[in-house]
Parts: structure tokens; sequence; C-alpha cells
């Protein structure tokens, strides 16, 4: 949908954020928060629901949400916990613990890139629910004959992060969760994949005539699992409101499902009185009442977030204003907290745009090594590119088999990454070493190029005219000629000083 | 509705919908009587407002107590065997129940 069809209409969106948070155990019992393990292993009578069984608050949670909410400048504050109750099968208690009326957070604020602030309403502390899959054919709800339930998930802690309606575009949405995202990720409170649930979006969405002060009907868009997804959920939801309104309709306020494949949003067949959840304050768990000393030492523990992080690594790699690809690439690297790998690279002299360019494309897209790659080891290698030791393309693979080695040594530990926080020390110059990468001598590079330039005397005199596109074409035989052992910027100059000396 | 306990403080449409929400299937009989005892229960419970609590503060729970935490230390698990011999119905390790939504 193009931004053409909004002419007329203002959007308005609110998000509420989930985050699972990073913790050992689960919110009210001592079973593991673990991703991926085999269904129902672990499960404990507390996080079944089983009758006798007691919730005894985990601190760490309660550490970390509180680090949420000073990183969200939002007043941390006395808070307890309600029993929301449904009947689902995901809850066996039939309730899920939750904050109703006192949330530990409230009234704060976050930064977008852009310099817009969006208000934070509330950051409560939550138990996530089971997992539910539905048997039969179509395996959707409406249609299945029954259902399966893992209470893995159960019991796991979260952090829900509810904004005000500030938002007016799918793209201030994007720009919302993916700086969230870096917060949460800079407090230490979670990992930040949305692939794996660990961060999940629920969409409000309403639409109203530009100008108007009053707020249209909203419907809530929920099973938005990517960044990409949110744009497009919001997208098609916003041009569906006002199509039902010019046409004269009205907008129900319901709860709407994402559909990934069709890219449409399609209402959720739910009883009327579901939302009747009839809150009551739990009475098995006391009241949180954090002194001035307990929020003072979590506010003063905060580590720099990712605002400060961002204009520290671009002020020292000289990135332009923001839009330019270093600017992207330094926002990259700092929501993935590698800013570490960068920033010893430039105190050793390396060239800000290799170590921008290795750490937001090549590390990033493996970020769970990477986090534990020694930034002396990677500033080892960049300076190697840098000093043209080895080209672009060697060190990226070199890079590659470091981080295999990081990830070999983080398995040898036990396969779990889980707090452990040291870093592994890797040679860059053994893996180049022992796959022949070494640097090409001028005099090997001009007598290669020699040899191509005698193979192909026309392409060569249209690059002596000035044809800019063929030198791409002579760069690619040298690389042929070299096994990719030729510097690509090595191999454009000494051509480039050869037109010259023509000329 | 005529009975004497339950007027204005409990409807039998109030107790139509609680009992919807509780998946209670109740006839036209059980849902006269639980009007009039939920009304009668409501009027008894009632009596607390007759007290003076301007010098009382509100309260989240009758134990003056606060902040209690455990560590965030692993503790056992159940074993899957257990699980599934208490579970009616278990199905490749997960609990199988019936489908979840019962409209048509």
């Amino acid at each position: 949908m193009s931004s053409d069809s909004l002419e007329g209409w203002d959007l308005v969106i609110g998000l509420e954020v989930h985050c699972e948070l990073d913790t050992n155990t689960k919110l009210f019992c001592g079973c593991p928060n673990s991703f991926g393990d085999s269904p129902n292993t672990n499960v404990c009578p507390v996080c079944l629901g089983l009758p006798g069984s007691l919730p005894v608050l985990n601190s760490r949670a309660v550490d970390l949400a509180m680090r949420i909410g000073a990183a969200l400048h939002c007043d941390i504050r006395p808070s307890r916990f309600h029993r929301k109750n449904y009947f689902y099968p995901d809850m066996p208690k039939a309730f899920q613990i939750s904050q109703y009326d006192a949330p530990i957070n409230c009234d704060g604020w976050l930064e977008l890139t852009t310099g817009k602030r969006v208000g934070i309403e509330r950051a409560h502390i939550e138990e996530d629910t089971g997992k539910t899959t539905h048997l039969g054919e179509s395996g959707r709800i409406q249609g299945a004959s029954s259902s399966l339930v893992d209470y893995n998930r159960a019991g796991v802690p979260l952090v829900e992060t509810v904004s005000a309606p500030d938002m007016n575009s799918a793209q201030e949405a994007k720009d919302y969760v993916s700086e969230l995202r870096a917060i949460l990720v800079a407090c230490g409170a979670s990992d930040g994949k949305m692939e794996e649930g660990s961060l999940r979006v629920d969409a409000n969405v309403s639409v109203r005539r530009s100008g108007s002060k009053e707020l249209g009907t909203r419907c809530e868009i929920k099973n938005v699992n990517s960044l990409k997804s949110l744009g497009k959920a919001i997208e098609f939801e916003a041009a569906r409101q006002i199509a039902v309104l010019q046409q004269g309709g009205t907008i129900r306020q319901e709860t709407r499902h994402f559909n990934e494949d069709t890219g449409e949003t399609s209402s959720m067949r739910s009883k009327e009185d579901s939302h009747d959840y009839r809150y009551f304050p739990e009475p098995d768990l006391v009241v949180i009442s954090p002194d001035e000393a307990w929020i003072g030492g979590i506010r003063s523990g905060l580590p720099p977030m990712p605002a400060e992080r961002r204009a520290l690594l671009g002020s020292k790699c000289g990135a332009g204003s923001p839009g330019t690809p270093s600017s992207n690439q330094v926002s990259t690297v700092v929501a993935h907290g590698l800013d570490a790998l960068v920033l010893g690279a430039l105190d050793d002299g390396a060239d800000p745009r290799i170590a921008l360019s290795r750490c937001a494309n090549e590390a990033v897209a493996r970020v769970d090594a990477a986090l534990h790659l020694a930034p002396t080891s990677f500033s080892r290698l960049v300076t190697m590119e840098s000093v043209g030791d080895i080209t672009a393309t060697q060190s990226k693979l070199v890079l590659g088999e470091m981080l295999d080695e990081v990830d070999q040594k983080l398995e040898e530990l036990g396969g779990s990454t889980g707090g452990f926080g040291g870093y592994f020390e890797v040679d860059p110059e053994a893996i180049a070493n022992s796959k022949g990468f070494e640097k090409l001598d001028n005099t090997t590079l001009a007598r290669t190029l020699d040899d191509i330039v005698e193979s192909n005397p026309g392409e060569w005199e249209r690059f002596l005219a000035g044809d800019e596109k063929v030198a791409q074409f002579f760069v690619g035989q040298m690389m042929k000629s070299t096994r990719g052992q030729a510097d690509g910027k090595a191999v454009i100059s000494l051509m480039n000083a050869r037109r010259d000396k023509k000329g | 509705m005529t009975d004497q306990a339950s007027r204005g403080k409990i409807s039998r449409e109030e107790v139509v919908h609680i009992a919807s929400l509780a998946r209670l299937g109740l006839d036209d009989g059980e849902l006269d009587a639980f009007t009039r005892e939920l009304g009668a229960i409501l009027d008894h419970a009632s009596t607390v407002a007759e007290i003076d609590l301007r010098d009382v503060s509100p309260m989240s729970h009758p134990i003056a107590l606060s902040n209690v935490l455990r560590d965030d230390v692993l503790d056992e698990c159940l074993e899957l065997e257990d699980l599934q011999s208490n579970a009616p119905d278990f199905f490749e390790g997960k609990f199988r129940v019936p489908k979840i939504l019962d409209e048509p």
C-alpha cells in the first residue's frame, strides 16, 4: 500500500511488547527458562498449577524488570500481582499471574532515533503461557479436532511494555520496536530474538480524519513475528479501516490475527465476554516494595544505553548524518551489543570503515559467537585487512573461521552460552596462513594485469577511453587469475595509474 | 425478582454471565438457587462496608510482608513418565486436550 491512500487520514498506533526475561529459571519456580528443549521437560507442580503448589517470586526477574523501567525513564513503584482469570489450556491454573492496577514501572518514555519521544504507559511483570499446537486438517484453531500443549514456556518471566498511542506510521512503529529491542538487550534483560519469540509485539491501530483530535476505534493485531510483518500488518489494517469508514461503516473494537502468508489481518473469533478476566489480587504473593537503595542501585548500575553508545561509536568512526550507510552500520552494531569489537579495533588504529563493515555485516550475522570473540582478535583481523595484508574477501573468510572456532569452544563448555560472559582469543594470522592467504606483491599484480590486458585488448581500450563499467571486468579477471588473492582496490588503483600515465 | 436477600446484590443475569465464564451449565432451578445464595453471601459481606475505615489505608494483602523473593537458581523438574501417568491424554510428549473453541 502506498502512503497516498492514507491521504486525509492519520494513523494512531500504540504497541504492547512482550519480552521474555533472560533468567536461569521461571518467574515463580525453579524450572529452567530455556528455549527449544523437549516438550514438557521443564515443568513442576508450580508451573503446571497442581493443587497445593505455591509461587515464589524470582529476584532476578524483579531486578531485570526494574532495569527495564530505569532504562525507559519510568517511575519504579511498589507493585503487586493479580490473577487474570480465563479458561484456555495454555494456562493449567485457569489464570495468569500478572500485574494490573499497580505495575512495577509506569510513566516513562523512549526516544526514537529521529528524536521523537514515545510515551511508555507501563512496563509490568507477568508469566508467559504454555504453547499450544492444533491438531486437525487445517492446523488452525477452527476445525482442529484436538490441541497439544507444551508447558515449558508456562511461567517464563515476561515484561510487557505498553506504549502510549504516540506513533503515526508503520515506520515509526518499526523504529520504536527496534530501539526498544536494543534497549532490552543493553539492559541484559533479553536476547532480543524475535524469531525465537523472545520479543512479541501486539499493535493497537486506529485511524482518524487528519486534524481530528478524537481517537478512532482501535483494533489489536496479534501474531506479528518480525519487524517486516509489523510494518505490513499496520499498513494493511490502516487501509482496511479507512475503506470501512469511507463506505460509511463503523470499526468494531476487536482482536485481529495477522496472516504472514497473505499479509492480511482477519477477525479472531472469540466469545463476546472473553475479555471479562475478573482480575483479583493474587493471595499467594506479597507486594514488591523496592526501597530507595534498591532502586538507586538499579539506576546507577545501568550500562550505557544504545543512544549514548551510537553517539560514541559514530563519532569515533566519523559516521555521517542519519541515513548514511555507516550510521546504519553503527546502529546495527550497537543493537547487537558488538560495539566492543569495533571500539577495540579503532583503538588499535584500524580503518573505521573496515572495522564497521566486518562487524555489522559478518559478525552480526553470527552474533552468538561474535559476542564471545575477544576484541583483540577481531582487532588483529581488521588491522590485517586495513594494511592490505589480506583482501576483503579473504578477511570475511578468516572471520568466518574465527567464529567457527568460538562456536566450537562454546560447545566444549557444554553447549550453553547462558551465563558465560567471557571471550575467546582466536589467531587470525594462523588461519590466514593455513589458507595460503598472502599479500600479492606489486610485481606479481602488475604481471598478472599485463597478461589480462594482452588477452583482452578491446576491453582495455574501452577502459583507457574512460569506460568505468569495464573496470569491474578487469577486477573480476584479476580475482580469477589470482584465485581471489588480489585486492580489488589495489587492482583499480594500478589500472588507474596506467591510464593516468597514458593520458 | 422477589427474593428478599438477592435484591440489589446480584441479578439473575449476572449469575448467568458468571456461570458461563466459569463454564458451568446451570438449569433454571439452579440459577434461581445460586442467585439467592450468592445474594445472601454478598449481603453478609456487605456489613464490612458499615465499618468506619477513614483512618485505615488500603492494603493489598492480609499479611504485612513484602519482597518475598527466591534466588534465580535451578530446581528439579518432574519426570515425563510421572506427567504422563497423571495426564488423561498424552501424545508425543505433550498434553492432548479437546479442541479449544467450541463455537461452530
